[in-house]
């Protein structure tokens, strides 16, 4: 073990990666050399050399274009977009292409092997264009998965798992967390599973869903709650798609109330989809409305961001409405 | 850390100089005139009779399929078909020139470098009819072919996307140490593509062993080339991105034949990319859906008749004795009968069970596609008559 910050653990995955399997190639904007604007990929190009870490042009779609043609050559392309909010350019590329791939080929070809790491969310002062969580957007696509892990040790397991899994992985890193979160890390190789969601803590009165930097706030707000009695059972999802209905339908089988939270705009959110799943499996289970807690129907705000951001006081008001209902 | 300096190749002028398109003269390749008879002082390529045969052979197989299957659409056998009428030589005569190891990746108007590489009719009539025996499982509409097993990645219909993709695919081509290159198909419509032009920076920023074959048969729909850019056509555009370019007479087997043996050699050893533009004419409507007449004259496509790819290499065939003409007539007309008789037999060759529907999306099917297909077999089920071509099979 070794205590890491996201970054490091993210770094400290990819260079696991580089090592076990020489077909694993790190590119995009700016991480040669200079490492990543983050520092994601420090030191990959002196290690593994230019030919498997490299800058690319300043093209999203190209970078993801170039990525899906490596990948069904049968390397195993890591793709950085440099920010989740840039990522629309390579919108084609991802949902036509990466994840439809294998299906139009009958499996003859897939893009299996991509990774495409880009770091989402908001709480860095970073405005409209350095703060989106557009997650919601791609979990509408057939074919593609969706990954995004709350802490350094879940970064690196869940990274390995990504790359190794012969499905394409769209990896989203929670930016606010880059630094903030340290934690202890196995230096060794280990993989956490896809498609599993995780309990972090059990409770009985209500449950709770988020994923990334949101799990922090839902600690904040379960343990106000705690104070006034309310016995908060917490679930990281980890897998935006394929998710874990099951994990989030016993909880709430056994709770009787859901809340979801995301950063994402209330409308469309992934929170939408659980809701909808959840009052189709356990409708005679609930025992309130499932609550919605997440960003508000605006661009993302620069000024406001505090006011925008589903933080812990809201939760916490939105749990005891819930309880209480 | 070097010290760089991006100024070290920029001359300097002291008056002011805005420099005009046109001011590069970007000539076309052409070896065999378009009554089949070489240019004086020409080279013409190192082609035995076998292969010329061949590349002539598949181009009267491609014409051929194109008229049936054209036919068999308004017939309502198929839902949608797109010719290369006029465009053969493009494709063909550039599919001879790559080694089976080489990655296709095409657009949409490159059945010749397909049947080129040895898709059978049996293959074709199956994708066509997308039936359980096509290798993409009759998942796309058809003429997006793909077949693994001849390097032919399998089409799709958004414009340009493979551009940059075939950039990827070099790159791994080299990674792997293959003695292998990729080359990508597309048209002058699609070069507008943000696509083409992120692929072709990539491809010469990150030393990519690929060939960019440019069809530029004059129209994209129903939009002219004047209408589509303003420049040089295609070919101006690889200079800019640092990509070694040539332009050829596309109609010209040898012209293409010649520069695309060139540029894999180029691409292989040197491990960059190069783009051909191959200056064409798309003779036949843009696909099934579409009729010429209300955007073009009778008497412009006459004069591209004159200058037809088969004809024009058949008459060199002929003027070296290497054609014998009561043959390959024969031989024409077996393929008529070929092609009619695997319609006939495969348009009958039922779809994938509907199992299938949900397989390929993942590399296994995850909880919510296992139970949507469970939910649906129910409903098939009780309404057989509604699903008829999967029903029987549940």
């Amino acid at each position: 073990m070794a205590k890491m910050n996201l970054l490091q653990a993210i770094n400290n995955a990819l260079i696991t990666a580089m090592e076990d399997d020489e077909k694993v190639m790190v590119f995009g904007e700016d991480v040669g050399h200079f490492g990543g604007v983050f520092r994601a990929t420090s030191n990959l190009q002196q290690k593994f050399g230019r030919d498997r870490c490299f800058n690319t042009p300043l093209t999203e779609q190209g970078i993801i274009g170039f990525a899906n043609g490596l990948a069904s050559q049968g390397s195993v392309p890591v793709a950085e977009i440099q920010f989740g909010d840039y990522i629309f350019p390579a919108f084609d590329q991802i949902v036509n292409e990466t994840a439809k791939w294998r299906y139009r080929s009958g499996g003859q070809f897939s893009c299996g092997t991509l990774t495409i790491r880009t770091p989402y969310g908001g709480g860095i002062a970073g405005g409209h264009y350095h703060s989106q969580s557009p997650e919601a957007y791609f979990a509408h696509t057939p074919g593609m998965k969706i990954v995004i892990p709350r802490n350094p040790y879940q970064a690196k397991g869940l990274l390995l798992a990504s790359i190794r899994d012969d499905n394409p992985v769209l990896f989203m890193e929670p930016k606010r967390l880059y630094r903030a979160s340290v934690g202890d890390v196995p230096e060794d190789d280990f993989t956490l599973p896809l498609g599993k969601a995780e309990i972090t803590k059990s409770g009985s009165d209500i449950t709770l869903v988020a994923w990334g930097a949101q799990m922090e706030v839902l600690d904040k707000a379960s343990e106000l709650a705690q104070k006034e009695g309310i016995d908060a059972e917490v679930i990281d999802l980890r897998s935006i798609l394929p998710w874990d209905a099951d994990t989030v339908c016993e909880s709430v089988v056994k709770t009787g109330r859901l809340l979801i939270s995301h950063e994402a705009p209330l409308t469309g959110g992934f929170a939408s989809e659980i809701a909808a799943t959840v009052q189709d499996k356990c409708f005679l289970n609930l025992e309130s409305p499932i609550a919605r807690v997440c960003g508000l129907d605006t661009p993302y705000p620069l000024a406001h961001e505090k006011e925008y951001m589903p933080d812990h006081l809201k939760v916490f008001e939105a749990i005891k409405r819930t309880v209480h209902y | 850390m070097k010290d760089r300096n991006h100024l070290s190749n920029v001359g300097l002028v002291h008056e002011v100089s805005i420099i005009e398109n046109g001011l590069i003269d970007i000539p076309m390749l052409q070896i065999l005139q378009p009554d089949g008879t070489p240019h004086k002082k020409v080279t013409v390529p190192d082609i035995d009779q076998q292969l010329a045969l061949k590349i002539y052979r598949t181009m009267r197989f491609v014409r051929v399929l194109d008229e049936r299957m054209v036919a068999a659409q308004r017939q309502g056998r198929i839902s949608f078909y797109l010719a290369s009428t006029g465009e053969e030589a493009a494709s063909v005569a550039s599919a001879a020139a790559l080694e089976p190891q080489d990655m296709i990746m095409s657009q949409y108007r490159e059945q010749g470098a397909l049947a080129f590489r040895g898709y059978s009719t049996e293959a074709f009539m199956n994708q066509m009819f997308s039936n359980e025996k096509e290798a993409n499982k009759g998942r796309q509409m058809p003429i997006h072919y793909g077949d693994k097993a001849l390097n032919f990645m399998t089409i799709s219909s958004p414009l340009g996307t493979q551009i940059p993709q075939a950039s990827g695919y070099a790159y791994g081509q080299k990674m792997a140490g293959n003695e292998a290159i990729t080359i990508c198909y597309f048209g002058e419509g699609a070069a507008s593509e943000g696509d083409f032009h992120a692929g072709l920076n990539m491809a010469a920023v990150l030393h990519c062993p690929v060939i960019f074959f440019c069809r530029n048969n004059g129209y994209a729909i129903s939009t002219p080339a004047e209408e589509q850019f303003a420049g040089d056509g295609i070919a101006s555009r690889g200079l800019g991105y640092g990509v070694k370019t040539i332009r050829v007479d596309g109609n010209d087997s040898f012209a293409v034949y010649a520069a695309t043996q060139q540029a894999r050699a180029i691409a292989l050893k040197e491990n960059c990319p190069v783009l051909i533009e191959a200056m064409t004419y798309r003779l036949a409507a843009h696909s099934t859906s579409d009729d010429p007449t209300g955007y073009r004259s009778k008497e412009e496509e006459g004069k591209w008749q004159q200058k037809d790819p088969i004809a024009r290499l058949g008459a060199w065939l002929k003027n070296k004795g290497w054609l014998d003409e009561e043959q390959e007539n024969k031989d024409l007309e077996k393929m008529r009968q070929e092609v009619l008789q695997e319609l006939k037999r495969v348009e009958k060759v039922p779809i994938c069970k509907i199992d299938e529907i949900i397989e390929d999306v993942y590399d296994t099917p995850p909880w919510h596609l296992k139970e949507q297909l469970s939910e649906l077999k129910k409903h098939m089920a009780k309404y057989p008559e509604a699903y008829p071509k999967t029903s029987g099979r549940l």
